[in-house]
């Protein structure tokens, strides 16, 4: 190892040493403004420093795989992470106790993610895994002086740890069985293991990672927790979970079954055709019965988890490039979604119920104007993001011939449409109650520089997509 | 660049009306109506101009094929003149009755019509859905926020009814893609190359289906069309009349558009049950609108039946049906529009649409009486007004390739009759129960009236301009059922030897 091998894993020095910053800061002085700087020039730092990751000579650097496809994910996470760092800065400042800890947690969990998403060896894959699931575990309880956070932190914590164990089992099944533990070379092994008795101990392995991977993902049959996770956590916390911790294991899946090709290697296509279907179908039915905003998004993310697999299960270069444009639109969204959450909440006081949303458009025009435009861009309609990424998960299916899932696929997400235009009429038809003209909620500066960047992306790539889509395929194929 | 101006000045209207709201709450209708009177102005150029001479064709998304082309041949712009008409009419018309969030309200209704009018001018698939899925959003708000009673449950249905299918469409669009694709190694939307695509007799089964569910909701067609009274009640007037004038004429140019070409021989095969439908919606929708006491919903089932014709006359798909087909697309915009509009200005006044409550209004609004009664006349198909010529071409048309359903569908003219005339009598004519004395249509209100008209009038007396505008595309259209005829079935030949009536006979060259 050189020094010059180490600039390559500079996003992650620059990661590291912001959060070691930060606690030092905190310990000398409390300063929130301080801190929040602070993990901002760390995030910006790692993303200026990507480039490095992305023309790294040797590709393999301890167990990590660095290349334009790390990298492209690597700065995703970045973003996103950014974007919350900003939203939670306004929300976090009311909470009155300790609230420097927070971005340290945020600037690990960060962390853990991009090692998760470069990761090419169960050991920093597990070590990504549980660095980011643990600061997660804090995060959502952050604001512990308020009851509801607690409740979701425990109930994130415990399937959290059972997934994790199955993970650890399955690796070690996969390792008996293949005898090492490289990504990628297992996913070269991968078309080779069928149904057969002589695999059977490969396929209960994979099959518990399945587990492992589907919990992080929250798909169903796995998707318990999130209702609960999304409803309890603080909202900046809520937005994080269901990207950048969604994000990170989206990059790893794909990588693991592109070398081989997922549509070869039967036993695993059959798991995630039934994870997707079942996922679309119950995400959208089961979204139908809420009233709580974070619990419709809780669900919808599950069936737009259920869509990405869709597109991933047609294998081959262009369902990388659908799954990663499709998860891009997806960020923007939630992080637009729950930005709007964000700024209309406090620690211990989520703006949660629909009811809550009535009228928005006449107390605060423009948040309401936000929010609904990215509950389009959900529902996937034209001009916004959210339409050209559907359209590029169809193209997927319908090219890999898998009409069921495709179809289930149109189906659902028309069923979907009536909770999106549940919380459109909230913002737009009724007139709020007498008690709830209160003035309109402001947002600082920082919430509104967020929501701003990021409306104009779901448009931008909603009209000129060519550019990213042009971007992608050089970087991450 | 025309083409593009033509979209984007409703569009830039729509946003500068939304605009100007904050400086002064009055402007928005100003802005709108300037906004729509250039697109109209606009649109009439281009309908002098000749054929083919501003296609646009520029990548948008060339990893996947996708280019943005806009074109227009006579139907094109026909129904884009239309649209800009109406458009102009529904600006005007909702000009007193909204006063909620006016800016909102003309940014929507706009921002419709940008979308109605890039589905006519489109060739690219791609494109053309994109703007499909362009006037739903718009379309669902307008009714939604400015709607009557039970608007959020109306507006919920008309959206989920049109995306299901329009998504349906969007899977045999990419099917289409793919199997062009596979078939000639260029991954193309474009429309004009996806023309030549073979496909097996199968595979053109499913694919036509896709397209045309989307079709037929938006027609609507019997059994597609419960969205419909619903939407069309509870929307605002200017609402009610591109519902009526524009979305579902959306659905009859795609099939004149895409299903008939792309799909000639798959057609051939599901001519039969797709003129049964049609059938069964003209007398059906006609049935229903007996029944109905609330005036909108009587007016929007009549419009089921009314599209009735469009689908029997497409799927006939001979060259008088197919004119009567245009001709009925027009001429049923811009009567069953003036019909929304006067009802809509009823209810302003009355706040009833209730028809047992209406009556012997005549005297007190001799001018609204006589605009409902030439419209209602319109609207049973009295010779002399332009649906007259549409319904008489289709049934025309229809006769050559299957007498039984052109004699059933006659059946349609009767009791067009007896809706329409119980629409006069009931509302403007007989007691005055309630002793309404309403104020008469206003100056505004009159010149509405007064250009709808004139132009229903004129497409009565002197079609032959429509004709002539048309006669290329259809006859192009006609060119591509040819290979796939058969003989016994849908007679070609037999179409030369009959009798055309006057105004096509007289076609110029």
């Amino acid at each position: 190892m050189t020094l010059t091998s180490l600039f390559t894993i500079a996003p992650l020095i620059c990661l590291g040493a912001a959060a070691v910053l930060v606690m030092l800061l905190t310990a000398v002085r409390r300063t929130y403004t301080g801190a929040a700087v602070l993990s901002l020039i760390g995030l910006a730092a790692a993303f200026a420093t990507l480039p490095l990751m992305a023309r790294a000579s040797s590709h393999q650097f301890f167990l990590l795989m660095l290349n334009g496809y790390s990298a492209f994910y690597a700065g995703l996470l970045l973003l996103a992470a950014a974007a919350c760092v900003l939203l939670s800065i306004s929300y976090v400042r009311k909470y009155r106790h300790n609230r420097e800890e927070f971005f340290i947690l945020m600037l690990l969990a960060t962390l853990g993610a991009i090692v998760l998403a470069a990761s090419n060896h169960f050991a920093t894959f597990f070590l990504g895994l549980e660095l980011l699931t643990v600061s997660l575990y804090a995060l959502i309880a952050y604001p512990h002086l308020h009851q509801g956070h607690i409740e979701a932190a425990i109930k994130y914590l415990v399937p959290a740890s059972v997934s994790s164990a199955f993970l650890l089992f399955g690796m070690a099944l996969i390792y008996s069985y293949s005898g090492h533990m490289e990504i990628e070379r297992i996913g070269r092994d991968l078309p080779a293991v069928q149904l057969h008795a002589g695999y059977r101990w490969m396929i209960a392995g994979l099959s518990m990672m399945v587990v492992g991977i589907g919990f992080k993902l929250a798909v169903a049959p796995f998707h318990l927790w999130a209702p609960d996770v999304y409803q309890g956590a603080p909202a900046p916390v809520t937005a994080f979970v269901s990207t950048v911790s969604k994000g990170a294991v989206v990059a790893l899946l794909l990588r693991l079954f592109t070398p081989g090709g997922i549509q070869t290697a039967t036993p695993m296509f059959i798991v995630f055709t039934i994870i997707a279907a079942v996922s679309m179908i119950a995400g959208n039915l089961l979204a139908l019965l809420q009233n709580n905003v974070k619990r419709i998004l809780a669900y919808s993310s599950i069936a737009h988890l259920g869509y990405i697999l869709v597109a991933f299960l047609a294998g081959g270069p262009r369902a990388i490039d659908s799954v990663t444009f499709y998860l891009i639109t997806y960020f923007i969204a939630n992080l637009g979604c729950f930005g709007v959450i964000t700024v209309l909440s406090s620690p211990g006081k989520e703006m949660e119920s629909i009811d809550d949303y009535r009228g928005l458009s006449r107390r605060n025009p423009w948040l309401a104007g936000v929010f609904a435009v990215m509950v389009l861009s959900l529902a996937g309609l034209p001009l916004t993001a959210g339409f050209i990424g559907k359209f590029t998960l169809a193209l997927a299916g319908v090219g890999a011939g898998l009409w069921t899932l495709v179809i289930i696929l149109v189906l659902t997400s028309t069923i979907g449409l009536y909770y999106y235009l549940r919380i459109l009429a909230a913002l737009f038809v009724g007139a709020p109650e007498p008690k709830d003209m209160r003035p309109a909620p402001s947002f600082s500066f920082p919430d509104g520089i967020v929501l701003a960047i990021l409306t104009f992306l779901l448009f931008w790539l909603g009209v000129m997509p060519a550019p990213i889509i042009a971007m992608i395929q050089t970087m991450v194929r | 660049m025309m083409l593009v101006w033509l979209i984007v000045i409703p569009a830039a209207g729509g946003l500068i009306s939304w605009m100007v709201e904050r400086i002064n709450p009055a402007w928005p209708k100003y802005a709108a109506l300037a906004a729509m009177a250039v697109d109209l102005i606009l649109a009439i150029v281009l309908a002098c101009k000749p054929a083919s001479s501003n296609a646009i064709a520029v990548p948008w998304i060339p990893q996947f094929g996708i280019a943005i082309i806009f074109s227009s041949d006579g139907l094109s712009r026909l129904l884009v003149l239309l649209t800009a008409f109406l458009g102009l009419m529904a600006v005007a018309s909702a000009w007193t009755e909204i006063d909620d969030r006016t800016g909102f309200f003309y940014f929507n209704l706009l921002l419709a019509l940008a979308g109605v009018t890039g589905v006519f001018l489109s060739l690219d698939l791609f494109l053309f859905y994109f703007f499909w899925e362009v006037m739903l959003i718009p379309m669902y708000l307008l009714i939604a926020i400015w709607g009557h009673e039970n608007r959020v449950y109306a507006s919920t249905k008309f959206f989920l009814f049109t995306q299901a299918s329009g998504l349906l469409m969007f899977v045999a669009i990419l099917a289409l893609y793919f199997l062009h694709g596979k078939s000639s190694g260029h991954y193309t939307f474009d429309y004009r190359l996806l023309l030549g695509t073979t496909l097996s007799p199968t595979a053109a089964l499913l694919l036509m289906s896709g397209f045309l569910l989307a079709f037929l909701v938006k027609l609507p067609a019997v059994p597609f069309h419960s969205w419909l009274p619903d939407a069309h009640t509870e929307a605002p007037t200017a609402g009610s009349l591109i519902l009526a004038g524009l979305l579902l004429k959306t659905g009859a140019y795609g099939i004149l558009r895409f299903v008939l070409p792309l799909f000639a021989s798959a057609v051939h095969h599901f001519a039969p049950i797709a003129m049964t439908l049609g059938v069964v919606s003209i007398l059906y929708g006609a049935l229903q609108a007996f029944g109905q006491t609330d005036l909108k919903r009587m007016i929007a089932y009549t419009s089921v039946s009314h599209m009735g014709f469009v689908l029997l006359g497409a799927f006939a798909w001979n060259r008088l049906a197919l004119y009567g087909v245009v001709m009925q697309l027009l001429c049923h915009g811009i009567s069953t529009g003036a019909l929304f509009i006067l009802v809509g200005g009823l209810q302003q006044r009355l706040h009833t649409r209730d028809i047992d409550r209406l009556g012997g209004l005549w005297s007190a609004m001799p001018r609204l009486g006589g605009a409902m009664m030439l419209f209602a006349m319109a609207s049973l198909g009295l010779p002399g007004l332009g649906n007259f010529i549409g319904e008489f071409l289709v049934l025309l048309g229809v006769f050559q390739v299957s007498p039984v359903l052109s004699v059933l569908a006659s059946i349609g003219l009767i009791t067009s009759c007896v809706y329409s005339v119980w629409i006069v009598q009931r509302t403007i004519q007989g007691k005055n129960p309630k002793g309404w004395k309403p104020p008469d249509l206003s100056a505004r209100e009159t010149s509405i009236m007064a250009a709808m008209i004139v132009l229903i009038v004129w497409l009565g007396l002197f079609p032959q301009p429509v004709f002539t505008a048309v006669r290329p595309s259809m006859e192009w259209l006609q060119q591509m059922s040819k290979p796939a005829i058969s003989p016994h079935r849908i007679s070609g030949p037999a179409v030369q030897s009959s009798m055309p009536p006057e105004a096509v006979r007289k076609e110029t060259p």
